[in-house]
């Protein structure tokens, strides 16, 4: 069995406080286990960016998470709720055990700084070395990530989009993690460069040993990418499977929707028809399972009751009424 | 949902060319705070296309490539370095300035444009009875009945019932909505050609389809040319009957987009493909190359452009421009490799 990571229990995470407030998360559970790709997709407002920022305690105001525990399993073996520490014991173990990669490494660098001066930056808030080793390790950084170390004195704007995010990718492996979030590392960039940025992760991936949660809305990508992928709908996981499972059989309806919205590039051409509606509003979401309005096999229960997310078979779990759970 | 096989007939639809770009030609020049310099950022560099009625045609490229400035310039949104753009045989491009006034609104009439975001492509301050009805009476098309004209107009982009839509502003319609609003806007004018620059890139995934195959429907109802620029090549394929790759500011590879996809001939377009996501493929296994990036267009590489990041270069490809060969059946390729085949 593979040793977990990190796990999410019960997870919920509101905008907003009173009757105002919108639930952009709800009741989500996850277990990351060690050295796996963790996929999580979905489509803009499902809520993936705000569970992955809910979990690491960095949502902005007016985000508040409103229930649950994020357990994380440190080295020697005792676990910690990431949500309950005390803020001195997170600022430790943010970057050095988990660290993050933002969307947009040009919102996310300071361009008025060296990319030398920001990544010297981490190590020396972090751990205690003479200038000269941070400085050594800085460039060691770069030459990690595919980039000459001779760039070290570059600002961001002289790097290309795909450099900047490998700066990005290097600073998060800085100290070491052995959690590494990537939210939509690849979006802003061309199919050729992203595949350049995946491959060099993959490698370090296996040199290095750290667990990754891989969020995107592009599914095919993570479907050749990852291990595991969980799939998000309005703030929910509906679909838990193996990468390759989930790519022959999906078995919630908006898997399957989402698999059919992609045109294949091999293979005989289809007639592709996308998911006919659009997600709904989080301040008014449909009875039942928030999929139904746009669900073609939509049944009556759907609209009445809540699906939860259960084990259908061994390794798969879905949450839809098409695959009753299946008890003991 | 599946199995069918998609209508776009393989094969050149029609003949009949309504658009036609002829060695389009831009550069930027560089101005510093004090004074011009002779430098220019190369964005486009002798690109030729044709558009063809009922007819599709997908221009993919990286961001850089220069896809987006061909739109403008076949929009008359800038002017022309050098180069020719005809309307049914007939050259409408003006060299100097802006075609301005009467002249360039005929043009639009016939040529519309649609773009990229459709949060920042309608005002947020009108409703959308206000940009269906502007757009009509500035071409003219608002018909004895303009209510009647109006729900036309949504009926076509599937948006009915149409008094649901009418007195709704911009932020009240999901994206998908308010594209299909931006569509509809374009079709006010009753062109004959749609330029789509990346028309589903900001839309969510579930939705893009729909659009595409609101896009295809309209171009068989309406006998529309649409150039449809993306740099995704697989829906290029699946929704465009000829596929033109440009890299750099310069086309490489034209043709079907069903050859182009399955048979790329030029280096770039095969990268391209190699690089595009693919579920079937077991693992992220690579070959070599693609390494590098899109070069800088204020001082492209001599010869080629793809030159330096090229597996196949050879020693023409550092001096001399490719200029296109023919691989039959309107399948064409800028590269050196194909020069004894062409012959």
């Amino acid at each position: 069995m593979k040793e977990r990571i990190l796990e999410v229990r019960g997870l919920n995470v509101d905008y907003g406080m009173g009757p105002e407030s919108v639930r952009a998360v709800r009741d989500v559970d996850l277990t990351l286990h060690r050295g796996e790709v963790l996929g999580l997709a979905g489509e803009s407002g499902s809520g993936k960016s705000t569970l992955a920022y809910g979990m690491t305690r960095l949502l902005p105001p007016p985000g508040i998470v409103a229930g649950g525990e994020v357990i994380y399993h440190l080295d020697d073996g005792t676990t910690v709720d990431l949500l309950r520490i005390r803020d001195a014991d997170l600022r430790r173990l943010r970057w050095s055990e988990i660290a993050i990669v933002f969307q947009g490494a040009i919102n996310s660098l300071n361009p008025v700084q060296r990319i030398s001066t920001q990544l010297v930056d981490v190590l020396k808030a972090h751990s205690a070395s003479t200038p000269r080793a941070r400085l050594d390790r800085a460039r060691e950084l770069l030459t990690l990530v595919g980039i000459a170390s001779d760039r070290l004195n570059s600002y961001p704007h002289q790097l290309s989009g795909g450099m900047r995010q490998r700066v990005m990718i290097a600073m998060a492996l800085a100290l070491e993690p052995r959690v590494v979030i990537m939210d939509e590392p690849t979006t802003a960039l061309d199919v050729v460069v992203q595949r350049q940025i995946l491959r060099t992760l993959v490698d370090l991936r296996e040199r290095l040993g750290f667990s990754v949660v891989f969020i995107t809305h592009d599914l095919s990508l993570l479907v050749e990418f990852s291990d595991r992928i969980a799939i998000m709908y309005a703030g929910q996981v509906v679909e838990e499977a193996a990468s390759a499972d989930l790519y022959r059989t999906p078995l919630h309806p908006y898997s399957d929707g989402l698999l059919q919205s992609f045109p294949a590039l091999k293979g005989p051409k289809r007639e592709l028809s996308g998911i006919a509606g659009s997600p709904p509003d989080l301040r008014m979401m449909p009875s039942g399972c928030p999929f139904h309005p746009r669900c073609a096999r939509a049944m009556d229960v759907c609209g009445q009751q809540t699906p939860v997310l259960g084990q259908s078979r061994a390794g798969r779990s879905v949450a839809c009424w098409l695959h009753p759970v299946s008890v003991g | 949902m599946t199995a069918e096989v998609a209508p776009a007939v393989s094969g050149v639809v029609s003949t009949e060319i309504v658009l036609e770009a002829d060695g389009l030609t831009k550069h930027f020049p560089i101005r510093t705070p004090l004074a011009r310099t002779a430098k220019a950022v190369r964005a486009v560099e002798g690109v030729s296309l044709q558009l063809r009625r009922g007819s599709v045609t997908a221009l993919v490229g990286e961001s850089g490539s220069g896809k987006s400035t061909v739109a403008r310039l076949l929009a008359q949104l800038y002017p022309l370095t050098s180069g020719e753009i005809r309307l049914h045989g007939e050259n409408v491009a003006v060299q100097r300035g802006w075609m301005r006034g009467r002249k360039f609104r005929a043009y639009c009439r016939r040529v519309q444009m649609i773009f990229q975001d459709p949060f920042a492509s309608l005002n947020p301050v009108h409703t959308i009875r206000y940009h269906l009805t502007r757009a009509l009476t500035i071409h003219g098309n608002r018909g004895d009945d303009l209510e009647k004209s109006l729900a036309d107009l949504l009926t076509r982009v599937h948006l009915t019932p149409a008094e649901r839509y009418l007195d709704r502003y911009p932020h009240e319609l999901s994206g998908g909505q308010r594209q299909r609003v931006a569509i509809a806007r374009a079709l006010a004018a009753s062109p004959e050609v749609l330029l789509a620059d990346e028309p589903v890139s900001m839309l969510d995934v579930s939705i893009r389809l729909g659009v595409l195959n609101l896009l295809r429907d309209l171009k068989e109802r309406l006998h529309l040319s649409i150039l449809y620029i993306t740099h995704d090549i697989a829906s290029a394929r699946y929704f465009a009957d000829e596929t033109v790759v440009m890299y750099a500011g310069q086309v490489v590879e034209g043709g079907e987009s069903e050859t182009v996809t399955q048979k790329p001939a030029h280096p770039y377009t095969q990268l391209l493909i190699e690089s595009a996501p693919d579920p079937d493929r077991p693992a992220l296994e690579e070959k070599d190359g693609g390494a590098g990036e899109p070069p800088s267009l204020i001082e492209p590489p001599p010869g080629c452009r793809f030159h330096p990041r090229c597996p196949f270069v050879m020693d023409v490809c550092r001096t001399d421009v490719p200029p296109r060969f023919e691989l039959g059946d309107g399948h064409f390729a800028a590269c050196w490799l194909y020069r004894e085949e062409a012959s």
